[in-house]
Order: C-alpha cells, then sequence, then structure tokens
C-alpha cells in the first residue's frame, strides 16, 4: 500500500437511460490523496463512486481497487430498529473488527444517544452512526458521496480530522461534494 | 473461502430485524393456524373426509402463509441502504441471501412445524402420522420460503410488489407441494418425504444464487 495506486480507473464511461454520463475518464488516487468530485446535480457524481465501489458495472472501461473500501452512499444504512451500538456492534462482528463500538461511537459524539433507536435520531446523529462505520475498520480507500449532508458545524469539523487522519495514514479519499469542504488540499474532478 | 462472520452477522441481524418489526414475524404462522382451523369448519368434523381433504387444503395454506411477508425481506435492506454495504462485501452475496431467508425461516416458518401436533388434532390426524406431518412441513416450508425469497428479491426494488411475488413463486411450489401432499398418504410417506427433500435441497442448492443475482440488479 505504500507505493502504488489504491484505486485506478481507466477509460470509464457510464449511461444512464439514453444519456451519456461521461466517457474516457481516467482517474487514479494515491495514498494520503483526496479527490473530490465536483459537478450539478446528476451530473454523474454518484454513478462514478457506485462504478468505483462495484456497485454498478462500467457501460465501458475498468476499474482496479487495490484493496478493501469503506462506502457512505445517499442512505445511511441504519436499520429504524438499530440503535448506534447495536448497528456498530453489528458491523465489526461482520467485518471481524476489534474495534469498540462504544468508544467509536463516543468519538463521534454519539455517547449520548448511543441506545436511542435510528428511527428516533435526527438526520445528523444518523449520518454520525453511518460515519462511525469509518472506524471500525482499518480500510485504506474511502468512497464518500456527499458525506457533510446533515452534519452540524461540530460534526463537518469532527469529519474534516477524520479525513486529515486517514491521509495521514496513507488512506486516500474520494468524495462527492458541494461547498468548499477539503478544496484547499486535494483534487478535483469536475464531471 | 471467506470467514463465516459476516454470514452470522447477517443472520442474526435479520433474527433481529424480524422481530423488531413486531407482530409481523408470526404473520405466517397466524396465517397457517388461521387456515387450520378454518378447515374443519368448511370440509365438515368427519374424520375420513378432513383426512381426505385437510391435508392438502393446509399445504395451500403453508404455501400461502409463507409469501405473506417475502415482501419486505429485502425490500427493507435496499431502502436502508443495507443492501448496499452487503453487495460491497467481501463475502459472497449469496451466502447473505441464504442466511437471510434462514434467518427468516427460523423466525416464521419453524414455528410452523411445531404448530403440526396442534393442527392435527383439529384434523383428526392419526398420532402415527403427526411426526411425518411435522417433517413434511419443515421440509416443504423450507423449500417454499427458498422459492419465496428468490421473488422477494427480484420484488425488492417493486413498490406493492406482493402479486409479483406470488406470481413468481407459486409457480416454483408445485414440486414440493405435490411431493408434500403425497406425504401426508398413509403408505407411501416413505418415498414421498425423499422426493419432497429432494425438492428442498434442489432450492436450497439453486434459490441463494438467484437471489443474489436479483439483489444485484436491485442495488445496480
Amino acid at each position: 500500500m505504500t507505493d502504488g495506486l489504491l484505486i485506478e480507473a481507466d477509460g470509464l464511461g457510464a449511461v444512464r437511460g439514453e444519456r451519456i454520463l461521461f466517457s474516457g475518464l481516467h482517474l487514479s488516487l494515491r495514498p494520503g490523496e483526496a479527490i473530490v468530485l465536483r459537478g450539478p446535480n446528476g451530473s454523474g457524481k454518484s454513478t462514478l463512486l457506485r462504478l468505483l465501489a462495484g456497485l454498478t458495472a462500467p457501460a465501458v472501461g475498468e476499474v482496479q481497487p487495490s484493496g478493501p473500501h469503506h462506502w457512505l452512499g445517499h442512505r445511511d444504512g441504519l436499520k429504524p430498529y438499530e440503535t448506534p451500538r447495536q448497528h456498530l456492534r453489528h458491523w465489526a462482528r461482520a467485518w471481524g473488527s476489534e474495534a469498540d463500538p462504544e468508544a467509536v461511537a463516543t468519538e463521534m459524539g454519539l455517547s449520548r444517544p448511543i441506545d436511542v433507536p435510528a428511527r428516533l435520531l435526527s438526520a445528523g446523529q444518523r449520518r454520525r452512526t453511518a460515519l462511525a462505520r469509518l472506524l471500525l475498520d482499518e480500510r485504506p480507500i474511502w468512497l464518500l458521496d456527499e458525506p457533510f449532508t446533515a452534519l452540524d458545524t461540530n460534526g463537518r469539523d469532527l469529519l474534516t480530522s477524520l479525513f486529515v487522519e486517514h491521509r495521514r495514514k496513507g488512506g486516500g479519499i474520494i468524495a462527492a461534494l458541494h461547498g468548499d469542504a477539503l478544496s484547499e488540499t486535494s483534487r478535483e474532478v469536475v464531471l | 473461502m471467506s470467514s463465516p462472520a459476516p454470514i452470522r452477522a447477517a443472520f442474526r441481524q435479520a433474527i433481529a430485524e424480524a422481530w423488531a418489526g413486531g407482530a409481523g414475524a408470526l404473520l405466517p404462522i397466524g396465517f397457517f393456524a388461521g387456515a387450520a382451523m378454518l378447515v374443519p369448519f368448511t370440509v365438515g368434523s368427519e374424520a375420513d373426509q378432513l383426512a381426505a381433504i385437510g391435508t392438502g387444503v393446509l399445504w395451500v395454506a403453508l404455501a400461502l402463509a409463507s409469501l405473506v411477508s417475502m415482501e419486505r425481506l429485502f425490500q427493507a435492506d435496499l431502502e436502508d441502504g443495507t443492501l448496499e454495504l452487503w453487495a460491497q462485501e467481501d463475502c459472497p452475496l449469496f451466502l447473505v441471501a441464504a442466511a437471510k431467508i434462514l434467518a427468516h425461516w427460523t423466525v416464521s416458518g419453524l414455528p410452523l412445524v411445531l404448530l403440526t401436533p396442534l393442527i392435527g388434532l383439529t384434523l383428526q390426524l392419526p398420532a402415527e402420522q403427526l411426526l411425518p406431518a411435522m417433517l413434511a412441513y419443515g421440509l416443504g416450508g423450507l423449500a417454499f420460503f427458498l422459492w419465496g425469497g428468490v421473488a422477494g428479491a427480484l420484488a425488492a426494488s417493486v413498490p406493492r410488489g406482493g402479486l409479483l411475488i406470488a406470481l413468481l413463486a407459486l409457480p416454483l411450489f408445485i414440486p414440493t407441494a405435490i411431493f408434500g401432499a403425497l406425504a401426508a398418504e398413509p403408505g407411501t410417506v416413505g418415498p414421498n418425504l425423499l422426493f419432497l427433500a429432494a425438492t428442498t435441497l434442489f432450492a436450497l442448492a439453486i434459490a441463494p444464487f438467484a437471489a443474489s443475482a436479483a439483489l444485484r440488479l436491485a442495488v445496480d
């Protein structure tokens, strides 16, 4: 992981319905790097992330990841009945992670609502719970679709510091973003 | 080979979700028991008549009961984003699908088996037929849940896909229903139970792969 690319996409093209979203797209993520995907609504940012994550097969081109990734999509992936503690414990088990769900929740500022079912949590608290998954298991690649959505100022600062820490450890981030978060330290891909 | 941890987690999550849905998990059981209660009233309480028609009616009830909660099995995962996460795991999606279907059967299908002696009583089944009947409902129910799971996966992205699920799954139920009903006839219980078990094994071999292919399409 120290040399070489974390993820490489070559000649990537995507079609939605009758429309070509993008084609001939090259993208490579190096350790410690962050790539921000920008573009208006419907330009294909989410589709590109889904291609990189392997959720959608590309119309043309190929994606070569060098290791496992974390995914954060539009949907938080929480069950309505699940509390943050149960959610994090579940994925820690599934991933064979030794991380302590309670410590991770505390780090994400979720110590107060840790035993509240997701259907009673605010959108920001649900998002924090979803983001806490990133800390359960160390994975070199983070693929994030508008990760700042619903977060308050404190939550945004928290996430920004997680990005810094992840990159310091040689991880890479590809995120679809609006606004100017991450802008000074990252490369941009405009769709 | 991937580790069994994700499969165990998927199974556990599906059990928790079934119970968290309140009475949802009990719906197939209630449906089945309700049908069984009605049979003596509609067919008449004479023992030979009940024995002739009752078990056949119960197989129909079992088939329909196994479909009533299939709509939400994968749809909920698709809507809340859980399916996206499973689809990106290292462990094969067919194992996750199988774990979820088996968990669903454990919560909603296995109790049907335990209910069988009670139902046998209302149908005036001879005591020596109870054990084969339990075995038959257990095996047949598992096959029904497996095929129902495939239909549920195919209909995951269809709002109110209940009718679609029934249309997709019911034709696949036919072999199991035939041998299941035959296994209730005295004299041919043994061989028909074996055939019934064969249809269940067939479902077990095919359904998880079919369901995972359908889920990949749903998540795309």
